[in-house]
């Protein structure tokens, strides 16, 4: 099965739980065993929640939206997200050593875990940053 | 998210319902830290809990590192198995207090 699907949401910590519905919905369709479904949708708000968390760092309320793009072809499943937060410095983003045991530093950690590759792409004019989830499934 | 507290002695268990994530996680350090300055030992019932993720995990390493200081502990009871499973995945399973 093949598939694409889109939606924008308004950059702001209420919107993971939405961010959540939309990826489950989207899983639904693609009858994911349930264990899978839960990891990627777990992928998919980490992501999200940094676009939040640290794209827009600073920012008490914005109008901004980010964009999921969900896509499924030949089995393999790709998840772009695009917003115009802070441009991101791949080589910045680190997750914190598992054996430091500290609050925060997990979601990049889960996200790799997850997927099978994470990278941020120069390709898109109207945005700031294209994040993109890859995953054979 | 919801919650309720009851006490016991001086153990209070702090049931946790529903979706942990970024937009709650100020309501449940909001329950769960007061009562672990005030030095009761605090058990963490996440059987309702049905989705936590990294900024879950961190309320609860939060609570468990403030309870280690304040001379008490976190227990942290019935996980339920998403919850479980993202607390493994972080390799948190023999630091948190599991029950």
């Amino acid at each position: 099965m093949n598939l694409h699907e889109s939606k924008d949401f308004l950059v702001h910590t209420s919107s993971l739980k939405e961010v959540r519905i939309f990826s489950r919905e989207v899983f639904e369709k693609l009858n994911l065993d349930e264990d899978l479904k839960e990891e990627l949708v777990l992928a998919i708000a980490e992501a999200a929640q940094n676009i939040v968390k640290h794209g827009y760092k600073g920012v008490e309320e914005t109008s901004d939206r980010m964009e999921i793009k969900i896509s499924l072809k030949d089995n393999n499943l790709e998840i772009g997200f695009f917003d115009k937060g802070k441009p991101v410095i791949p080589e910045n983003i680190q997750h914190r050593k598992l054996d430091d045991i500290k609050p925060g530093g997990l979601g990049t950690f889960f996200i790799k875990q997850i997927m099978d590759d994470a990278v941020f792409k120069k390709d898109e004019q109207q945005w700031v940053n294209h994040l993109v989830l890859t995953k054979k499934i | 998210m919801s919650y309720k507290i009851t006490e016991e002695g001086n153990i209070s268990t702090v049931f946790l319902n529903g979706e942990i994530d970024m937009d709650v996680t100020e309501t449940a350090k909001e329950a769960i830290l007061p009562i672990i300055d005030s030095g009761k030992e605090v058990h963490l019932n996440l059987k309702d809990v049905s989705y936590m993720d990294s900024s879950g995990i961190s309320v609860l390493i939060e609570s468990h590192q403030r309870a280690l200081e304040k001379g008490t502990k976190v227990v942290i009871k019935e996980v339920s198995k998403s919850v479980l499973k993202v607390i493994m995945m972080a390799k948190l399973e023999q630091i948190l207090n599991l029950e």
